[in-house]
């Protein structure tokens, strides 16, 4: 147990220990800590970074979509009151030309019973003048009774 | 080690191997303890120095090959192992040390992990490597004790170079007046110059004592604490040879004081770091206190 030079040498070693600790040993080691503290720091960052885009980008996806579903039940709807349009336009069409059709055909009629009638009339006309002959036993001068037998004709 | 007595064997185990001169036998190993006190200062324990520079070139091996290869990126075993300790003793110094100086942190790293290896001797059991050197060297009564700290001279050592750097830091920081300032206006001052002066022995024997204290009381503790264990291992060791019941009971105790002694190491080398922080941090504060 005595005091003796133990101690110098002992001091040196510590000292060369420390030097060799300080130069070579703790440099490297804490910046490879720091720099390991600074990339988890970072990656976090971009991790969150990246969390928020995905929200954005998932927000606006959601948004198209809401948008293009209301532009696409406007474009139906839009076609449906086209169509009904269209029917609608059609069956008032094909209804004009029905009674377009329906007065012509009323007024062919009507043209075909005046001539029948007129027919009918002249030849009434001339079988009552027969008749009127046979009776009176003469014979009508036709130009005297013309203006009778027009009368009549026009009575029957 | 059963034939000696146990007084014997005790001071066996507590005398080191020591080379230096003798007054009769010239430059040598000392035979006896009493041939080793002769040799007065210039004499050196080859087991203490022996066992402290290999303890110190461990760590300074280990370390090395982790910081050589030491990546940002994924770390090894290794490297975590001693990213562990230099980020421990980064968070200790950047607690308690605010000053800048890239010296503190290393050195704190450096006695840490210094201290714990050589207080990690103690935990090796006592008669194992003593008689592996006897049997290695033939000689069956050679000196060897294998944990350093359990010298003083070597916590001494380790305590006066913190000192030198306490020492070193105060003037550099301060500078001489300030040092001097610091040693003899306090804690005691007056605005009357007489009475100052009176005051100034009476300051500077007290903060004298303070100043000497630090680096004393860093190398008892530590080696009161170390020498104290070593000391019980040996004691319990004297139980293996004498009998079964109380060799039984050797190995028990062995375990148990090995168990808490595991403690002890570790807590007295973060005691001796901690400390060494603390008192530069001291030096290098400029304030009045």
């Amino acid at each position: 147990m005595n005091i003796n030079a133990t101690l110098i040498g002992q001091s040196v070693a510590f000292f060369i220990f420390v030097l060799f600790c300080m130069k070579f040993v703790w440099p490297p080691v804490i910046t490879a800590l720091r720099e390991r503290q600074k990339k988890i720091a970072d990656g976090l960052d971009a991790a969150n970074r990246a969390n928020r885009d995905l929200e954005l980008a998932q927000e606006k996806v959601g948004e198209q979509l809401r948008e293009a579903k209301a532009q696409a039940a406007e474009i139906i709807e839009q076609a449906k009151k086209r169509a009904n349009q269209i029917v609608d336009e059609a069956r008032d069409q094909a209804r004009g030309e029905g009674e377009r059709i329906k007065a012509q055909a009323q007024a062919e009629i009507e043209q075909e019973l005046n001539s029948v009638k007129d027919a009918l009339r002249a030849q009434v006309g001339a079988l009552a003048v027969g008749g009127a002959e046979k009776i009176l036993g003469a014979t009508i001068d036709r130009n005297a009774h013309a203006e009778l037998v027009n009368k009549l004709a026009a009575e029957i | 080690m059963a034939a000696e007595n146990a007084s014997g064997y005790i001071q066996h185990h507590l005398t080191n191997l020591t080379f230096g001169q003798h007054p009769v036998n010239g430059w040598s190993f000392a035979h006896t303890a009493e041939e080793a006190k002769e040799m007065g200062f210039w004499a050196f324990h080859v087991d203490t120095l022996g066992w402290s520079v290999f303890l110190g070139l461990v760590f300074i091996f280990l370390f090395r090959m982790a910081a050589k290869k030491a990546t940002s990126g994924q770390p090894g075993g290794l490297q975590n192992f001693v990213e562990v300790l230099v980020e421990f003793v980064d968070g200790s110094v950047r607690d308690t040390f605010h000053g800048r100086n890239p010296l503190i942190a290393p050195l704190a790293l450096t006695i840490f992990v210094w201290v714990f290896l050589m207080n990690f001797m103690d935990l090796i059991p006592v008669d194992w490597l003593p008689m592996a050197a006897a049997a290695i060297t033939g000689n069956e009564h050679l000196f060897f004790r294998v944990v350093p700290t359990t010298d003083p001279n070597a916590t001494l050592g380790l305590a006066l170079s913190v000192f030198a750097l306490i020492l070193f830091y105060s003037i550099k920081v301060k500078g001489i007046g300030g040092f001097l300032g610091e040693l003899t206006l306090h804690p005691f001052s007056s605005k009357n110059m007489a009475v100052q002066i009176i005051l100034v022995p009476i300051n500077f024997l007290l903060e004298f004592v303070t100043l000497i204290a630090k680096p004393v009381s860093l190398a008892l503790r530590l080696f009161g604490n170390l020498y104290a264990g070593e000391l019980i291992f040996i004691l319990i060791a004297i139980m293996f040879a004498n009998g079964v019941v109380l060799g039984g009971l050797g190995v028990v105790l062995q375990w148990a004081w090995a168990v808490f002694h595991i403690l002890i190491i570790v807590l007295q080398a973060f005691i001796f770091m901690m400390l060494t922080i603390v008192y530069l941090s001291m030096a290098h504060e400029d304030n009045d206190h």
